[in-house]
Order: structure tokens, then sequence, then C-alpha cells
């Protein structure tokens, strides 16, 4: 692995109106590292999707706490989302595009085809009772360099 | 969200003005709604110009909106989502069974701009 250039924590209720709160907070962590405007926008998608799902699978309504961990290489992001809800029983089936337990409050089973599709590697954790654990990580081409908008 | 009715034409329109997440989408949903019973138009546009973001409840959003326009008999299209939402979109099918548009010229142009730079 490459050095270490930066990492952060940040710890959070689940509530929905953090999942802006959350997604700009990494964008804003991740631009020191000069990605382009497209790789932060997939960073930002992939975040919401994790914390939404947090919020409305893992606590299902009721009051818990996220974590978000990440760091910071030289071309890289790694990007931690943890909770301490019911977990994911059937993760392949979680994965799958267009599943949901949710349908009817028109969830569209997208999310982690997003993580999947958006980031360069995701990984899920979880135990059923005590929670999950998505690990994401994306590679940063650009790193600016020849470019400033 | 500004809601635009078209007496004559019985047409609805729609500017979203937010960002769409899991948070913003149910407010949304109930204000969009309301509108299209309200009015029961022939046709819903959605215009999506002002949208910076949007994540997979965004895909949730309009396939639900979808359903209850066909339930009043009318036709939804979408307009002028940029090329992050698009990605989104085209992700989930929505494009085979909805019409998307881009009407502004500046718009497609300002895209484009973005992808030669990036």
């Amino acid at each position: 692995m490459e050095n270490l250039k930066n990492e952060m924590k940040l710890e959070f209720l689940s509530k929905s109106a953090n999942e802006s709160f959350a997604r700009v907070t990494i964008a804003a962590f991740a631009a020191q590292l000069d990605p382009t405007i497209e790789e932060l926008a997939d960073i930002k998608t992939s975040v919401s999707e994790a914390v939404t799902n947090a919020i409305v699978h893992a606590y299902s309504g009721s009051e818990g706490i996220i974590k978000i961990h990440s760091r910071l290489y030289e071309n890289l992001i790694e990007i931690e989302v943890i909770d301490t809800g019911v977990g994911i029983e059937n993760i392949e089936e979680a994965k799958t595009p267009l599943f949901t337990t949710k349908g009817s409050l028109e969830r569209s089973g997208m999310g982690f085809t997003i993580m999947e599709s958006f980031m360069d590697e995701l990984k899920v954790e979880s135990v059923v009772g005590l929670g999950t654990k998505i690990y994401m990580k994306k590679k940063i081409k650009s790193s600016g360099k020849e470019l400033s908008l | 969200m500004k809601v635009e009715h078209f007496v004559e034409e019985r047409i609805l329109k729609i500017l979203i003005t937010e960002e769409i997440d899991h948070h913003t989408s149910s407010k949304i949903r109930t204000r969009m709604d309301y509108e299209i019973l309200r009015f029961r138009p022939k046709k819903v546009i959605i215009d999506l110009k002002n949208v910076k973001f949007m994540d997979s409840a965004g895909v949730g959003l309009m396939i639900g909106r979808y359903k209850s326009v066909k339930s009043c008999g009318g036709n939804l299209e979408i307009e002028n989502a940029n090329s992050k939402l698009m990605k989104i979109f085209e992700m989930s099918g929505l494009p085979k069974i909805i019409e998307f548009r881009n009407t502004s010229e500046l718009q497609g142009f300002s895209n484009e701009i973005e992808s030669i730079l990036i």
C-alpha cells in the first residue's frame, strides 16, 4: 500500500438529513486528491447510497450511529461506512440489481449496483444483529496536475 | 420546486430545484402526486436542469411518478438531466420506458465542454 496522506473519522445519527451532510463532507475530504468533477460525483453518489442503506435498512427508521472512516493515499481513496443495525442476511441477494425489500417506499434497488460501478472496489461484511461494514475504494486518476479548473 | 399548469393543453410542468436523495424525495413525491391528482394532466414534464445531485432515490421517484401519471391517463417526459444524472438513469434502464429530452442547447453545450475537459 502506498503512503497514507490523510485520514478522517466521522460519526453521526442515522437521520435522513445527514445523507447530504455525509456526501458533502466526504467530497470536501476527497478534494485533497484533486479528483475530476466526475470522480467526485461518483464518490458522492456512492457514499449517499451507503449511508441511505444504513438509515433505511440497518436502522429502519430507528436511531443509531453511522460511522464513516476514510483514508487518502497518493492516487486512492478508501471509504468505510459502518453501522450497528440489523445486518444483511443474504449479501449476494442484496447486491442483485433492482433487488429491494422496500419496494413500497419506492426504493429502486440500485444502491449496491451504483457503488459497484462507480467505485473500483466494493466489499460488504455483515453479521445479522450486529451490523454492516461497507468498504469502498476508488483510484483517482487525474490528480489534476495538468488541469486546474 | 416550481409548478406550472397550462390549462388548455393540460400540461403540467414541474421544475425540481433541490438535490434528489432519499431525504428530499418524500417531500418532492408528495407535492408532485398532489399536483398530478389535482390536474389529471395529459402530459407531465419534469425539468431537472437545476438538479445538481441525484442518487438512486431519483430513479424510484421517477418510476413512481411514471405510474401515477399513467394511472391518470397521462404521459411523462423528463427534461434536461445533466450527464451525471443520465449515468444513473441509463443504469436503471428507465430511458427505455420514459422519454428523456434536452431542451436547452446551452445545457447540452456545457455538458459537452465538461466531457472534453475531463
